[in-house]
């Protein structure tokens, strides 16, 4: 018998430990990191954090690999081959400084049109936001134009709130979840802490999914739904309710401008709009009163029903009626849906009955007493314990702000916003309705060496608010807020390298950008996006004379950029996630949090956003530089994160404000203010009071006290907007009325989408195409393991998932006579890619999908130019165009929706055959040349040196 | 050592919740991630950036489809080492390196006696033994032996680094020995399986199954009381208002 | 299973070499033995090569050979250290057997060695096939005839040795000869045996009893937790296409029975050319032995595939 072996059971797992944030993916955990020696040895989830709760996914727990991996970019660089060509030489952070302070500072003292600067991936808007406003430009963006701005759009418009991260589930008391498509994008552990939660505690979970796989095979109920037709399937839900009386009438009065009066005037130019009193407020016909009031006044008893004869003598509605109307129209029976949506009649009503039953027969009551916007005592908070959320899957559609403005009209004639049960706004949302921020960048706005009068990007409210100049040419590169996509409110970042190629509406001199893989899977047309970053003018200069990218990574844009500003990991930055951008707030809990060096960088690499707050000082911008001339935050981005301040006592950072740092959200800069961080676990809670907890749109307490911290324009509520008036208000622009009218191109269209009650319209490309000759849907989503996590360089993760296969129905490859493994040709009218497949049964049968970002570029992210991700990987980036098919007139629209310019990637219509043989994907590029890069190892032992040892 | 205890204290094991776990990949990863620097360290990688990446990893999650059309349904299927009662992979050894311990029934093996015979993955059915082609020993799951009884960790972190970052709520640890256990009572209560209990191999682990509804509805389905239902024509608008005024106006 | 080119060499040489050594020392411990003393030296000298190198070649599959001694401590369990065990223990007899004919010391005690020395090689041959025969996960080898045929494989791989190295000399007769052929058509019987058995067995285990899952009805994979291939897949997931399994079976039951069968048998018969039509039958056998070994593994599917995609095992 051998010796019983010794193991060191109780080894101390590392020197230190650093509590910092995650940055796997944009969902923003509290990460332990353990180092030993100036290396991690471990990262596990924070047990105090509000947003993890201690858990980790598989990206976060994969985090050492990513600080690790072998694409790290190592030193600044500049360009010496073509474009493309991977070829650099390495430089001095003094002369790359130097080089983008020369090329920056020419269009701001020529014309501050001429720059482009647009971030991917980046969780720093507000200072981005902010450096681009001082500069002057009008281009500026984040990438939520081909991200999820419909979602954002059309929860901000309709409640102040959206789903995203900006709210969630009431996990605690809801009953009943539907989840619409792709959602492991945003807030990926606290969705599966709350799936986790609701399956244990027995409610029910229903997914509206093409393909049953990840949180869907979970799901209590899959609906297998054909895509681009949830909004058929919402509205027929809606007509249920309707047509059995099955809604909340004291809610859509409390809460909505379901009573406002809408003029019914055909032809006349306020047709459509409110019936506005002298004041300008809504009208709302009072039946107590049998008069008019004010419809934004409390204390009145509006009615919801009765067509009303104005003063003027026009006839006015109130919106329940016109919306009631809408939605009991046979076309949204449950009968009349079926065939498109691919979901049987008696399913929609049975799960509408479900609904029903549980917000008006389970209904939640909690003591707690609260006081309304109105200052009327409320003794209990009533909840309607169904609760919704919704992402890209709705929001890739050229349908996709309608149907998100649907989903949000069911939740609220259920009555189930911020209510007990059901979907909760984590502050600083709820905003207003939509929020009081309009678009700035007019030419009139627009001034050599003077800051933008105020931010890009916001909510217009009718055609007087799109940023068109004179002879109405669009004031931004990417068109935005033009009539191409009049509520663009997150800009348009897939636009901004087409237009700029082929100056259209004009040309620019630098594009600046930051995480943003613009030449591989961040496009749509890859080919010819990378034909755009690579055109030339006559004089052999490129169209887009100047590209200074930053990434931390050796992605597939780096090759096609000038001067390389090299990123560092997450592990070694300065980062806020700041209550002006996109902070961690829970439902109950304010929260903010910084990133913090945690390991040292072994490579001349700084943050971005060092270096970004370094340009604006050498360029002089105002709120970078003292008035002598000499940098105002010479500590770089933690100075930042400390100093500044965007309003007296607001700035970055919400916590421990104030000299003594006892002061939350809004006080005087505390210069300790990061070590009470650090001290903390990184992050800040202000939990809110008991009687602030929901109704937070009408909630007294909770609205002065958000007016007071800066969160609110005002302490007025939010009134739900089920009646979009900006919408209509361009629809009637295009019906001819106003100086600013859409151009004959649009005309039609704009008057057909922009309906201020939505309505489902087919996706445009399944409506443009042959049906029959591309008869299947083909979308994608992101691996659970890699979204948003650019997973591929991973190590470890790409163990996991290093080929993606194409997913169809099993009838479809009996069709094809395919079976696993066979390539086929997947073809759409944009091109065609070759591919292998796998069978399922977990899909619509009317639906191909895949893992998208898998698919990679030889020679990029340190794979070796054999690796599977280059070789049967696979984009369907290819397949999908940014612009439609010729229509029409001859006219080419984007690929987007019409009202936001949402990039409409899930619309995409394709064939299948077989392909002969095996062999590689198609279309396969030229390997890119990476010779500035390590060669990545062959073999791996990572923790060989901490293994415990026996100390016995 | 190589043979097996008659019975041990405690049995030491998880029990994996299939209702739960949507595949999220975090057990497998924070396990790679603890175990290449722990007890097993390290747990190497081959061509880790190349052609055909692979490497040893203690934890897995397959998917599966199970039965067909709607009514069919996707599980997520986490697996690592079952920790059984009766497992051959212990007695095959030549060496004695693979052991299952007295005192918590955690079945190991010693990475300084092991000669790498790769006999003991052979011996288990469940394919979850991992042979370190770089170490040239065999590893496998210790249940993070160095985690439960780490003295230098909180007690409420000494689990196994699977369960400690499990986001759903998936994955439990206990002792299976004692009916009294949490664990315990939640296999009984949902009537928690062995993998290939006929092969006889007595495994600690214990699944918990997925939930037998996927189209059909977890409760009844409530009937919309039928006096409140119109018909489907085109008064269904009208009755809708004279509705809401009625309730308003009470 | 993936067929291990050192597995094979270990399984097939030392099989050989202890076949050898057995009839030796058979007929050794009866007085039987034909030829002279230096014939004799010659065979446990050739056998104790094979021996030896298969050995060696076992100990290129471990990853820590260095660590190899341990693997004699757990004989009370595992037939691999059993093997191991018996293995060593056999060089002892063999030895004091070698020792004897070398120095020409001869003493009646050497008939009791020479015994001992033809059972422990029948003893170790065994241990090698229940290393395989013992394994529950794997339904092809887990039957009584795995043991058994490494024996008569060993057996007759052995003999046709023996024939081969006394032909050399003129030693062997028609008696001795059509008994070798006879040993052969033997092992090529539980051979086929064997592989009706395996035929028949379609395997107890099913991917629905291994997960669990079957009241939902069949259990198809969907994602493998690796797209590329992991340990288990690499060791315990080797496919051979059924066609080219066919194909080697066919060339196992030539190369390894019928030809070698025929040319002895016909060396019996003719009583000419014997040491040729023993040096084809060895030859052909080698071949055969090599496809079989090879083929023992590649048809070899093992339970755990069931979490792979396999439908039974």
């Amino acid at each position: 018998m051998n010796k019983k072996p010794e193991i060191a059971l109780s080894a101390p797992v590392a020197d230190e430990v650093k509590k910092t944030t995650c940055y796997m993916c944009a969902c923003r955990c509290g990460i332990n990191v353990h180092i030993t020696d100036g290396k991690v040895r471990y990262i596990e989830g924070n047990r105090d954090h509000p947003v993890n709760k201690g858990v980790l996914c598989g990206k976060g727990a994969a985090g050492i690999m990513q600080h690790y991996s072998p694409a790290r970019l190592r030193a600044p660089m500049k360009r010496v081959g073509p474009r493309g060509s991977g070829e650099f030489e390495e430089i001095s952070w003094d002369e790359a400084l130097d080089i983008a302070t020369g090329w920056l500072s020419k269009p701001r003292n020529t014309d501050p049109h001429k720059l482009a600067f647009f971030t991917g991936r980046d969780q720093s808007q507000s200072l981005t936001g902010m450096w681009a406003m001082q500069y002057g430009t009008p281009n500026f963006a984040a990438h939520g134009g081909f991200c999820s701005v419909n979602m954002a759009a059309g929860g901000l418009y309709t409640f102040g709130g959206a789903f995203w991260e900006f709210g969630d589930p009431d996990w605690e008391h809801t009953k009943y979840f539907m989840l619409f498509g792709v959602a492991e994008d945003h807030a990926s552990n606290p969705i599966k802490i709350g799936i986790g939660k609701l399956k244990k505690r027995g409610a029910k979970v229903v997914s509206i999914n093409p393909v049953r796989t990840g949180y869907n095979a979970v799901a209590d109920e899959w609906v297998g739904i054909r895509p681009g037709t949830d909004g058929l399937f919402v509205g027929a839900l809606i007509h249920e309710l309707f047509r059995n009386q099955k809604i909340d009438l004291d809610y859509l009065v409390r809460y909505t401008n379901s009573p406002w009066l809408v003029i019914q005037d055909k032809g006349a130019a306020d047709d459509g709009l409110f019936a506005r009193g002298e004041d300008g407020n809504p009208q709302v016909w009072c039946t107590d009163k049998n008069g008019f009031a004010d419809g934004t006044s409390a204390d009145i008893s509006p009615s919801l029903t009765g067509a009303r004869i104005l003063a003027d003598g026009r006839t006015a509605r109130p919106v329940f009626e016109l919306m009631a109307e809408r939605y009991l129209e046979d076309r949204y029976a449950p009968e009349a849906v079926a065939e498109a949506t691919g979901i049987p009649a008696e399913q929609i009503v049975s799960i509408a009955a479900e609904l029903a039953n549980v917000a008006f027969e389970q209904e939640i009551v909690i003591d707690q007493e609260w006081t309304d916007w109105a200052g009327r005592k409320q003794d209990k908070m009533i909840g309607r314990p169904i609760s919704m959320h919704a992402m890209r899957g709705i929001s890739a559609h050229s349908n996709g702000f309608q149907t998100c403005r649907m989903i949000h009209i069911l939740q609220i004639i259920l009555g189930s916003i911020d209510c007990p049960g059901g979907f909760r706004y984590k502050p600083p949302y709820p905003k207003q309705a939509p929020p009081w921020l309009r678009p700035h960048g007019k030419d009139d706005q627009v001034k050599n060496n003077v800051p933008l009068g105020g931010p890009h990007l916001g909510f217009p409210l009718g055609p007087d608010h799109l940023l068109l100049d004179g002879d109405d040419k669009p004031s931004r590169i990417d068109k935005g807020f033009t009539w191409d996509a009049p509520m663009s409110a997150h800009g348009m970042m897939h636009m901004v390298i087409n237009n700029a190629a082929t100056k259209d509406p004009y040309g620019i001199d630098v594009l600046f950008m930051y995480m943003a893989n613009m030449a591989w899977n961040s496009s749509m047309n890859v080919k010819g996006t990378i034909d755009h970053l690579t055109a030339k003018d006559d004089d052999g200069n490129y169209m887009i004379p100047k590209i200074i990218y930053s990434d931390a990574y050796y992605s597939e844009m780096v090759s096609y950029s000038d001067l390389i500003l090299p990123d560092t990991t997450y592990l070694e930055r300065w980062d806020c996630i700041s209550m002006l951008d996109r902070p961690i707030s829970e439902a109950d809990v304010v929260a903010d949090s910084i990133r913090y060096p945690v390991v040292e960088p072994d490579r001349d690499v700084r943050g971005f956003q060092e270096v970004l707050i370094d340009l604006g000082a050498r360029l002089g911008l105002p709120a970078f530089t003292n008035k002598d001339g000499s940098p105002k935050f010479p500590g770089g981005y933690s100075d930042y994160m400390v100093n500044h301040e965007r309003a007296p006592g607001i700035g970055p950072l919400a916590g421990w404000r104030g000299e003594d740092g006892k002061t939350d959200i809004r006080g005087p800069v505390n210069p300790n203010q990061l070590d009470k961080y650090i001290e903390n676990g990184s992050f800040f809670t202000h939990h809110l009071k008991p009687e602030q907890a929901y109704f937070k749109h009408a909630n007294k307490d909770y609205l002065d006290w958000a007016a007071d911290m800066g969160f609110r324009e005002n302490k007025l509520p939010t009134i739900f907007q089920l009646y979009c008036e900006p919408v209509q208000a361009f629809r009637l622009a295009a019906q001819g009325h106003g100086d600013r009218q859409p151009p004959e191109t649009h005309r039609a269209r704009v008057e057909k989408y922009f309906d201020p009650i939505p309505d489902w319209y087919p996706p445009f490309e399944e409506d443009m195409i042959d049906e029959g000759k591309y008869p299947l849907h083909a979308i994608t989503q992101r691996p659970m393991h890699m979204y948003h996590s650019w997973g591929s360089q991973n190590a470890w993760l790409r163990q996991i998932t290093a080929q993606n296969r194409l997913y169809i129905h099993t009838s479809v490859a009996k069709s094809i006579d395919a079976k696993d493994d066979d390539w086929v040709w997947l073809e759409s009218h944009q091109g065609r890619v070759k591919c292998q497949i796998k069978t399922m049964e977990g899909v619509n049968p009317h639906t191909v999908w895949t893992w998208n970002a898998i698919g990679k570029r030889k020679g990029a992210w340190g794979l070796d130019d054999d690796a599977p991700e280059s070789n049967q990987g696979f984009l369907l980036n290819h397949l999908i165009s940014e612009l439609l098919p010729e229509g029409g007139g001859g006219y080419r629209y984007s690929n987007s929706d019409p009202i936001t310019g949402q990039a409409a990637w899930y619309d995409l219509r394709v064939s299948i055959e077989k392909a002969d043989g095996d062999g590689a994907t198609e279309p396969m590029f030229e390997p890119l040349g990476n010779k500035s890069q390590p060669a990545s190892p062959e073999k791996m032992a990572y923790g060989k040196e901490f293994k415990p040892k026996v100390t016995s | 050592m190589t043979t097996l205890p008659q019975t041990t204290a405690k049995k030491l094991g998880l029990v994996i919740d299939l209702d739960i776990c949507v595949g999220c990949q975090a057990c497998a990863t924070s396990c790679k991630e603890w175990n290449t620097s722990g007890h097993s360290a390290p747990l190497s990688d081959h061509d880790p950036y190349g052609a055909d990446p692979s490497g040893a990893w203690l934890n897995r999650v397959h998917s599966y489809e199970l039965g067909e059309g709607a009514e069919g349904r996707t599980v997520h299927f986490p697996r690592s080492c079952l920790h059984c009662e009766e497992p051959d992979c212990v007695t095959v050894c030549p060496t004695g390196a693979s052991y299952k311990r007295e005192e918590d029934g955690i079945v190991l093996v010693n990475p300084d006696t092991c000669i790498g015979c790769k006999l003991c993955s052979w011996a288990c059915p469940y394919g979850a033994r991992e042979y370190d082609y770089d170490d040239g020993v065999m590893k496998k799951c210790t249940l993070c032996v160095d985690r439960i009884y780490n003295e230098t960790l909180a007690e409420e972190d000494r689990e196994p680094a699977c369960v400690r970052a499990c986001p759903t709520g998936a994955r439990a640890f206990g002792d299976l020995a004692d009916p009294d256990s949490a664990v315990s009572k939640n296999v009984a209560a949902r009537e928690g399986f062995d993998l290939l209990a006929e092969f006889g191999y007595k495994p600690t682990n214990k699944y918990l199954p997925p939930r037998k509804t996927t189209s059909a509805h977890v409760n009844p389905i409530p009937v919309l009381k039928s006096e409140t239902v119109s018909k489907p024509n085109g008064s269904m608008a009208d009755k809708l208002f004279a509705w809401a005024d009625q309730k308003l106006s009470r | 299973m993936h067929p291990a080119y050192s597995v094979i060499l270990f399984t097939t040489a030392s099989g050989a070499g202890y076949g050898l050594l057995f009839w030796m020392s058979l007929g050794y411990a009866f007085g039987a033995l034909p030829g002279g003393r230096l014939l004799a030296l010659g065979a446990i000298i050739v056998a104790l090569a094979l021996i030896t190198v298969g050995l060696l070649a076992s100990m290129l599959h471990l990853g820590r050979p260095e660590r190899a001694l341990g693997s004699f401590s757990q004989w009370r369990s595992s037939w691999l250290s059993r093997e191991g065990v018996a293995a060593v223990a056999t060089y002892v007899p063999a030895g004091l057997l070698g020792l004897s004919l070398l120095f020409g010391y001869h003493n009646d005690i050497f008939h009791v060695i020479a015994a001992i020395c033809a059972i422990f090689a029948a003893i170790t041959v065994y241990c090698t096939g229940m290393i395989y025969g013992s394994l529950r996960t794997i339904r092809q080898w887990n039957k009584p005839l795995v043991p058994v045929f490494y024996l008569a494989a060993s057996a007759a791989s052995g003999a046709v040795l023996f024939g081969f190295l006394y032909s050399l000399f003129g030693h062997t007769t028609p008696v001795i000869e059509f008994l070798i052929a006879l040993i052969i058509t033997g092992a090529g019987v539980v051979k086929m045996v064997y592989w009706r058995q395996c035929a028949a067995d379609k395997g107890q285990y099913t991917a629905e009893m291994a997960t669990g899952l079957g009241a939902f009805g069949k259990v198809r994979p969907l994602d493998p937790p690796h797209t590329m291939p992991n340990f288990v897949m690499r060791e315990m997931g080797y496919q051979v296409g059924r066609k080219h399994a066919d194909k080697l079976r066919r060339l196992v039951l030539v190369c390894l029975f019928i030809v070698p069968a025929i040319a002895i048998a016909l060396a019996a018969l003719a009583g000419a050319a014997i040491f040729l039509l023993f040096a084809v039958a060895l030859v052909s056998m080698g071949a055969g032995l090599i496809a079989e070994r090879w083929l023992f593994f590649a048809e070899a599917e093992h339970v755990s595939m069931l979490f792979y995609g396999a439908e039974r095992a």
